[in-house]
């Protein structure tokens, strides 16, 4: 047994010095390996970052929000429709929502205003988010300006803004008072954005949505697990830039294996040939294309895989917000949440390591049974 | 010194880093799970249904709230003006 | 002692370019002895050389070692028998380029897998006994002539090999290396070891190291003195 690895140190050690014979080629090869696995493992590390804080955030939203909708479009609701729908066993709380939006010109953002239902500011004060503070250059005690759709202009003061721990929910939030919200939107009393409704055992959520479905046709209720469940999907990798990235790099493995299974040139069959010469047999060729394949594709595992982590976690995705940003001026300043999850690091394991191991190894089969009469040939 | 010796103290480095990494992650989480508090509070006091990550337009900024027909408002055919959209698809339960 | 009976080595068969290197050989090698195969080239003596050293297989009849069938072996017998009882030097040495010289020289080891220390020392021991201990880290292509092909006799030396093969030895080397390669065979055969060689040079198959001439022709066998 201490043989068997005594002699696998020696093939590592022949592995080596063969690979350092062509070093640029390589090292250029280790370096565009560990790129690949850099970049799959920081959207990796980052998509499931996001979306477990979706679920652990969002698991606080409403069980039921409901929207009612005018030829298709989410239009006004009525506040009569809380009474209209009656009473709903399971129900412990219902009220009217004000929330809209609001794009200023002057910094090309958009906001979401809203007036919440406790710690209402007062008429004419505001309390924003810390990223629309950023944006818009305003602290607590400033004053800014807003123009209402009648070209009217509303004077705000800052009264507070909201934690910047809270930004991925809060960033762009302004909250007011409802007779603000009203006059700058122009909406009349007793109409709201939507509904909330809060729903005490999960059991009966499907009941009540199916209630409130019969009892106010022209609404839509949105269940708490669909909002779930559309932010479970977010950065699917069946989609979007994450396909195309993944695309991307399948490419690059297929090519890195097409150029090693594309055979051996005549100089390194003439290799193989002389080590079966000297008694290699065909088990220590292989076995030594092996750890050939192993070492370049751990190392740039490895390698790939802790910048990506640092690159996610200790400088917030820095690579991806251009991405991420957008077009969108006004972006939550937020520091991902590390969570890691075993199954799919072992996916990206085996799908960088696998494939180039076999890749190394195929091609030199058919040099590796050849009967070593050929290098004297 | 054996090559393969370096490459082997180049492996447990990494290995070791790899292993420091998972710790690390595992550490931080649980510490940084207490961040979330402000925005789990702030979400159920204002009932809040979305993250505030994609502020061009309605449908990303609230994707779950979106109807179906938002993102093609203009014209059925336009597929995408922003870039978001291209990993913020309509919300799952509007999609067959 | 190495016995052939009947061996027969067809290249490509069934193949249109069809050719037959050896005809029906029967031989028998003595160990302990300077052998040397003398022909033209074409006349088949690398092809029976590389049969003996157990590189490639007869297309028919049989190679025994010792009264041991070596022939029809399964390729790890015939690799470890490659191994621990050949040491071959090819005519262009066959050195892998880009390796240092001690290298080159540990390969054959390698498949045993022995002990690290052991294997340095006895590879600086064969360097220094052929004047090569300055050059242990030389890549292989940066020697002149005559040092690669003592390279290439320490590397057939590392494992001890009991018979040691050499194809056209003094076919690249001038005469004054060629007399000093002949020299080192003496030495070599003084020690016990067995030595088969095969060369067209007169200076090699006339030296007074050969004891026994083998002269081939066409594939066979015309003479074994």
């Amino acid at each position: 047994m201490k043989q068997f690895w005594r002699t696998q140190r020696y093939l590592v050690d022949f592995t080596i010095s063969s690979l350092q014979r062509r070093k640029g080629k390589n090292l250029s090869l280790l370096l565009v390996y560990t790129l690949i696995v850099f970049l799959l493992a920081s959207v990796m590390l980052f998509c499931q970052s996001l979306k477990r804080e979706a679920a652990v955030i969002l698991a606080n939203a409403p069980e039921i929000v409901v929207q009612r909708q005018v030829a298709g479009r989410h239009a006004l609701i009525p506040g009569e429709y809380l009474q209209k729908v009656g009473r709903l066993r399971g129900v412990s709380q219902k009220r009217g929502r004000l929330w809209g939006y609001y794009y200023d010109p002057g910094v090309k953002a958009n906001y979401t205003l809203m007036v919440p239902a406790e710690d209402v500011p007062n008429p004419g004060e505001v309390v924003i988010g810390a990223a629309f503070s950023r944006v818009r250059g305003v602290g607590v005690g400033y004053y800014f300006n807003l123009y209402s759709s009648a070209n009217k202009l509303f004077s705000f003061k800052v009264a507070g803004i909201l934690d910047t721990e809270s930004e991925l929910v809060s960033g762009d939030l302004m909250l007011m008072a409802e007779s603000d919200f009203r006059e700058f939107f122009t909406i009349p009393e007793g109409m709201y954005t939507d509904l909330v409704f809060n729903v005490t055992n999960p059991r009966e959520v499907q009941n009540v949505a199916g209630k409130i479905n019969e009892r106010l046709p022209d609404t839509r209720p949105i269940l708490r697990e669909e909002i779930l469940r559309t932010y479970d999907a977010i950065f699917n990798w069946r989609q979007g830039i994450v396909f195309v990235l993944l695309s991307g790099a399948i490419l690059a493995f297929v090519l890195f294996a097409w150029d090693k299974a594309s055979g051996l040139s005549g100089e390194e069959k003439r290799e193989i040939g002389i080590l079966k010469a000297v008694g290699w047999e065909t088990g220590d060729i292989l076995r030594m294309k092996f750890w050939e394949g192993i070492l370049l594709s751990l190392t740039a595992f490895l390698f790939g895989y802790l910048f990506a982590y640092i690159h996610v976690f200790y400088s917030s995705a820095v690579l991806f917000s251009p991405v991420l940003k957008g077009w969108a001026i006004l972006y939550p300043d937020f520091s991902p949440i590390p969570a890691v999850d075993g199954l799919q690091l072992a996916t990206l394991f085996f799908f960088t390591v696998f494939p180039y191991t076999v890749a190394t190894i195929i091609p030199i089969w058919q040099a590796a049974v050849t009967d070593p009469d050929t290098v004297i040939r | 010194m054996r090559k393969s010796t370096l490459y082997m103290a180049l492996c447990l480095f990494l290995g070791g880093a790899f292993l420091c990494s998972l710790v690390d992650a595992n550490i931080r989480e649980k510490t940084m799970i207490e961040r979330l508090t402000s925005s789990i509070l702030l979400t159920q006091e204002l009932g809040l249904t979305d993250l505030a990550l994609f502020t061009e337009a309605r449908y990303t900024r609230h994707p779950s709230q979106a109807d179906l027909h938002s993102a093609f408002q203009d014209h059925p055919m336009s597929f995408e003006h922003f870039p978001t959209g291209s990993f913020v698809q309509p919300p799952a339960h509007l999609v067959p | 002692m190495i016995e052939l009976n009947g061996v027969t080595k067809i290249f490509n068969q069934g193949a249109a370019n069809e050719f037959c290197a050896l005809k029906d050989i029967s031989l028998c090698i003595e160990t302990g002895m300077v052998n040397c195969l003398q022909g033209p080239s074409g006349s088949g003596k690398t092809t029976l050389l590389s049969l003996i050293a157990c590189l490639s297989r007869p297309t028919l009849g049989r190679i025994l070692l010792d009264k041991r069938p070596v022939s029809g072996l399964p390729e790890r017998f015939m690799a470890e028998i490659r191994r621990n009882t050949f040491g071959f030097v090819f005519q262009r040495f066959n050195l892998i380029s880009g390796l240092s010289v001690a290298g080159n020289v540990m390969i054959p080891a390698y498949p045993a897998g022995p002990v690290y220390k052991a294997l340095v020392e006895k590879t600086a021991g064969l360097l220094t006994r052929f004047g090569l201990e300055s050059k242990a880290e030389t890549p292989v292509e940066h020697l002149s002539g005559g040092e690669a092909q003592r390279v290439a006799i320490c590397r057939a030396l590392i494992n001890d090999p009991d018979i040691i093969i050499a194809d056209e030895p003094t076919a690249n080397l001038d005469s004054r290396l060629s007399l000093e390669f002949m020299d080192i065979l003496g030495r070599l055969h003084d020690l016990g070891k067995s030595i088969i060689l095969s060369s067209h040079d007169p200076q090699v198959y006339n030296s007074a190291v050969v004891q026994r001439k083998i002269s081939m022709h066409d594939g066979q066998i015309v003479s074994a003195e």
